[in-house]
């Protein structure tokens, strides 16, 4: 039997080292033949920690939340399949979750051990590397993404081979491949995903690509906040070193390609290309004009063709199967697979990889089983603080670059944020403001001083002050911004306010009008209070509230102080359910 | 000889002045000043040594790469990783990210706010915690999250957030007071 622990910084998060020791305790007592191992992220980040157990039949029975005392009695259990309270999914029965997705970036994460090079040559790993290298046709590799009508996943959606092809032809004979592994989008973690859970997808997939476009040296450029990430990939490129599979003559070829990594410092302005390279020559990162392009002029002003992570992981696959089989899925214009992370107030969160063309609905209900907590669905945030928010009329909108974008928001990386009724859309907006305020490089003014004249228009409106022409002056600003920006960053930043006024003005009015926010969020525009009939008199809010401005005794109902409130919501957390004694408004 | 703006002057006054042991970066320096192009790298290696960049770190690296000092500030002070002041033993990095703030993350910061009696930024006075930001840690579906000295904690909330911290602080008092025998 082999049993599979999930290991990745979700996993790790949730406390998946623990059950790994109590499961190892475990085989030593009971002394059975059982192979422990490590695995990536199969998504299900909200059934996390999980353990799979793999019979010798080929059975399988993955259980989810498990603890340290779960993961003994699983391990104690002379039947664990019939534990049935904490399965998740078995090989008989896949569960929703998982049977509606089709995995190809993400085919491996989950299932092999990321530290074993082995792990991954079984499951064919590398084949697509050595039958390119040995078919010696770098055009016909092109040509094959260009079949599969492969576009770049970090947000832009250029096709793959146009980038590929475009390198090829410099007549500069020192080129790079670089992997953008700077995924900076809030919201999203694919990336993560496979770094962690299948690097050495990312490295054949770089490898395929640096013979197609006739580079011998990639980069990957890595977040600094991914420190696991990191580690697993720098694993790989040792092992694929022993291997051969990188370094001098590849599979006895003339084909020689090495991968370094090297970490960013923390930018979000770095995942733009031109930023990406001045940061990878050690310099800030602040975007350039482009032409030249990369793919003419990159790194050390040498021809560079930059693909981000979820790209790369496809060409593998590509090669393997055909780029007419990745094209057979998706739409018209959107060919293939995207994954997207779910998060926010969705019951099932994770990652999820389907194929283009479904509808945010299938995605948020079917998939991820829809609003937690039995509240209303508002908007989905896509497309991280280059991305908008699309309201529930437009949920039926297919997913494919073109039907997206026709929204206000963008396909960006994939991040998918679920928002119910509990969420204010303008405290939203001067989130997503905020942050790419903050990241602005500062090189173009619209973009530094836009962002920060928005930004505090927007806090106003948070904290009551709102004026009238205030909505007008941000739609203003905003077109200034998109028009006076040279990169990607300063482009899209006033996308999340556009997007939110364009289908919650409303809400907009409310704050600036009524001075009332409708989510009951923004803490200036709120007051807490007691309704003296519900109130049952436990002193439950009292004893939580922070500043003791809640006063009362036996049998009176109590009372909230106004002047000392800080607005914290313990109170109206505290009070149990079932009286509902403490209101806002 | 310096620029007769003095802005360079002025930049140096917002680092920090402290004598550290610049010997500790000879290997780095004599490995990385070879080629052009190292200096982030070089940074995050003198970080890891020092916990800081201070001004006598910079300028080291500076001389030891061969480029200008105001190359290496402007550097240091883009970058949100590098840290101009010194750190706590602990780094408590809170996620800002989506999904963590509709999720109540600023409950959470104001907690731990709270907990340690800093600010966002600071360190505490017995040096043991310093409470920061990060953009997104990537683990939003635990959402409200943060990592401490590289381990995320998740799902959050204010009660959990400063539990974990009593655990660390309690471990680090009973270290201390069984390494005095040990």
């Amino acid at each position: 039997m082999i049993i599979k622990i999930g290991i990745g910084s979700c996993g790790i998060a949730a406390g998946a080292l623990p059950v790994w020791d109590v499961v190892q305790e475990e085989i030593g007592v009971q002394g059975q033949d059982i192979k422990l191992e490590q695995t990536g992220c199969i998504g299900m980040c909200h059934h996390e920690p999980l353990l799979e157990m793999i019979y010798d039949d080929g059975r399988a029975y993955m259980f989810g939340h498990v603890t340290p005392e779960i993961a003994r009695e699983i391990m104690q259990a002379e039947h664990p399949e019939t534990l049935d309270k904490y399965l998740v999914s078995t090989s008989e029965q896949s569960n929703e979750f998982l049977s509606r997705q089709v995995r190809i970036a993400l085919r491996n994460c989950g299932h092999i051990d990321p530290e074993s090079i082995d792990d991954y040559i079984k499951t064919g790993g590398y084949q697509a590397l050595e039958s390119v290298v040995k078919g010696n046709d770098p055009e016909g590799v092109i040509e094959q993404i260009k079949v599969s009508g492969l576009r770049g996943r970090g947000g832009a959606g250029f096709p793959t081979w146009f980038k590929w092809n475009a390198t090829r032809a410099e007549k500069n004979p020192q080129k790079y491949v670089v992997c953008n592994a700077d995924e900076g989008d809030p919201g999203a973690f694919m990336d993560r995903s496979v770094l962690e859970g299948d690097p050495h997808t990312l490295l054949e997939g770089m490898a395929i690509a640096g013979f197609a476009i006739g580079a011998s040296q990639g980069i990957i450029y890595a977040r600094a906040e991914y420190p696991l990430a990191v580690k697993r990939v720098e694993i790989a490129i040792q092992q694929a070193r022993k291997k051969n599979i990188l370094g001098k003559n590849i599979f006895g070829s003339q084909f020689s390609y090495d991968i370094i990594v090297k970490q960013g410092a923390g930018a979000f302005v770095c995942g733009e290309e031109t930023a990406l390279i001045a940061s990878l020559e050690g310099e800030r990162g602040m975007p350039r004009l482009k032409p030249p392009f990369p793919s003419q002029r990159g790194y050390w002003q040498k021809p560079t063709n930059i693909n981000n992570v979820e790209t790369l992981a496809n060409v593998p696959w590509i090669i393997q199967e055909g780029g007419a089989a990745f094209a057979a899925m998706g739409t018209e214009d959107s060919k293939g697979t995207k994954v997207f992370a779910l998060a926010g107030k969705i019951k099932r969160g994770g990652l999820v990889e389907v194929p283009m063309g479904i509808t945010l609905r299938e995605i948020i209900y079917d998939l991820g089983g829809g609003i937690k907590d039995g509240r209303k669905f508002k908007a989905v945030q896509l497309g991280g603080p280059s991305g908008g928010c699309i309201p529930e009329s437009l949920l039926d909108t297919p997913v494919d670059y073109k039907s997206i974008s026709n929204t206000g928001a963008i396909m960006g990386s994939g991040g998918m944020v679920v928002m119910d009724e509990g969420t204010c859309m303008v405290d939203l907006a001067r989130f997503f403001l905020n942050f790419t305020q903050k990241e602005s490089c500062g090189k173009c003014v619209q973009c530094r001083i836009g962002t920060k004249r928005m930004l505090e228009i927007l806090n106003r409106i948070c904290e009551g002050k709102g004026q009238e022409g205030d909505i007008e002056l941000l739609e203003n600003l905003g077109s200034q911004i998109i028009a006076g920006s040279l990169c990607g960053l300063g482009q899209s930043a006033p996308n999340p306010v556009l997007t939110t006024i364009r289908y919650f003005r409303e809400e907009y009015e409310a704050h600036i009008y009524d001075k009332k926010c409708p989510a009951h969020q923004c803490k200036e525009l709120i007051t807490y209070h007691i309704d003296a009939e519900r109130c049952k008199s436990c002193g439950l809010c009292a004893k939580k509230c922070p500043v003791q401005c809640i006063s009362g005794e036996k049998k009176q109902p109590y009372v909230i102080d106004q002047s000392k409130c800080i607005k914290c919501g313990s109170c109206l957390e505290a009070c149990p359910s079932k009286w509902s004694a403490v209101i806002v408004e | 000889m310096t620029c007769s703006c003095q802005a360079e002057d002025r930049m140096e006054k917002q680092f920090v002045q402290a004598d550290v042991d610049l010997h500790l970066m000879d290997d780095i320096l004599s490995m990385y000043s070879q080629e052009a192009g190292n200096l982030i790298t070089v940074l995050q290696k003198a970080q890891d040594i020092y916990g800081y960049l201070p001004l006598s770190v910079l300028q080291h690296i500076a001389d030891g790469l061969g480029i200008k000092r105001a190359q290496v500030y402007g550097v240091a002070t883009f970058y949100t990783q590098f840290r101009l002041t010194a750190m706590g033993k602990y780094i408590i990095l809170l996620c800002e990210g989506t999904a963590c703030h509709v999720n109540g993350s600023e409950r959470i910061a104001t907690a731990l706010e709270e907990e340690l009696k800093v600010s966002m930024g600071e360190t505490t006075e017995d040096g043991l915690f310093t409470l920061s930001d990060a953009a997104c840690l990537g683990c939003c579906s635990l959402a409200p999250v943060m990592m401490i000295n590289g381990r995320a904690y998740g799902p959050l909330t204010p009660d959990k957030a400063c539990a974990i911290i009593r655990d660390i602080y309690k471990q680090e008092k009973m270290n201390a007071e069984g390494g005095v025998t040990a």
